[in-house]
């Protein structure tokens, strides 16, 4: 079966199961491979995407649902509040094996865009369904409220 | 794919499947002659789908729903959020899509649950930890069923998508019992015979 969507604003068709996860295709078929698998049942959020704009767990995700779709995955994450966190990110090192990251990432800055200003609580909420390993959750709290404040002006 | 899996201790807890319960028919209650104790009963009848794990862990009186056939802790946590729908980065629709879907991974969870909608019922129509009179007398009232009329109550009860999912839930879950349709009749039931509520 033929699916057709965007990737990164990038046209792509595949033709693959339609129960095929969104992650198998960006992965294998289109060789995407910074969005992880960590679980495969939307546990861990390794593998979040953005599908229309908001955060989605690929791995959970068929593509057949993605259909006329626009995803986003974390290597075509761009615009003030995706700067923002990279430049956050590197600035603490919040990283330690990083294996979560494309994750953290995704999930922190799809909250920025719809809240510039994030509590610890609102931080909490957004970023509960991220597991680190490293436990690097301190770190991650910083850098969110670290890029919030870049972005203030 | 190589499936790596993350050596972290994902709370999953196993579903546990409950018991089968039947669903009488509204005929099984002609035999009660009393118009307000028939309805009682019938709506004691729809009370095995109200307070069925399928409604009520979507149903909470709190700002997080539960899951499974034993109602756990909703994992990953989620709150309730401004629109019964989850929080600013990681709502609902985060991992929950337009239909059931089967996992691949390992670790309990047998598919993700789906409609479109999928949301929380408001705070006001909140089931936990109440009586069936309770949720009958919550039912009945504008204030917090979403100002329906009893004909829209029957309406929800017989026809609405995210209620009939509670008998397709997907892998893993225990289905409410009956069907939607049988569960409609009884609405109309009771509505019908006074919409009388257990004392």
């Amino acid at each position: 079966m033929t699916i057709s969507f965007t990737v990164n604003g990038q046209d792509r068709s595949v033709d693959v199961d339609p129960d095929t996860p969104l992650l198998w295709v960006l992965r294998d078929e289109l060789r995407l491979t910074g969005t992880k698998f960590g679980c495969g049942i939307a546990q861990c959020g390794a593998c979040t995407v953005y599908l229309n704009g908001m955060t989605r767990r690929s791995c959970v995700t068929p593509i057949s649902m993605v259909e006329g779709s626009d995803v986003t995955t974390i290597e075509g994450l761009s615009g003030p509040e995706a700067e923002a966190v990279q430049a956050a990110w590197t600035a603490i090192d919040v990283p330690q094996c990083g294996y979560c990251q494309s994750g953290q990432v995704m999930s922190a800055t799809a909250l920025l865009q719809q809240n510039g200003a994030p509590t610890d609580e609102d931080i909490d909420n957004a970023m509960a369904g991220n597991i680190c390993r490293c436990a690097t959750y301190v770190r991650i709290r910083q850098a969110i409220h670290d890029a919030a404040k870049t972005l203030e002006g | 794919m190589t499936r790596l899996m993350m050596p972290v201790a994902l709370s999953v807890v196993l579903a546990f499947p409950a018991a089968a319960q039947d669903l009488r028919a509204p005929s099984e209650f002609e035999s009660i002659a009393d118009p307000s104790e028939r309805s009682a009963a019938i709506f004691e009848e729809m009370g095995k789908v109200l307070t069925h794990p399928r409604c009520l862990n979507c149903h909470p009186k709190g700002d997080s729903p539960t899951q499974g056939d034993d109602m756990h802790p909703h994992m990953p946590p989620v709150v309730r959020g401004a629109a019964d729908f989850g929080a600013p980065g990681m709502t609902c629709n985060t991992c929950h899509g337009p239909e059931n879907y089967e996992t691949v991974g390992v670790g309990g969870i047998e598919s993700v649950p789906g409609h479109e909608p999928w949301s929380l019922a408001p705070v006001e129509m909140a089931w936990t930890d109440m009586s069936l009179g309770e949720i009958c007398a919550q039912l009945k009232d504008p204030e917090r069923n979403g100002d329906r009329t009893m004909d829209e109550i029957h309406d929800h009860m017989a026809n609405d998508g995210l209620v009939g999912w509670g008998w397709d839930p997907g892998e893993g879950r225990t289905p409410a019992p009956g069907s939607q349709q049988l569960f409609g009749q009884l609405t109309r039931a009771w509505i019908d015979t006074g919409a009388a509520c257990p004392g």
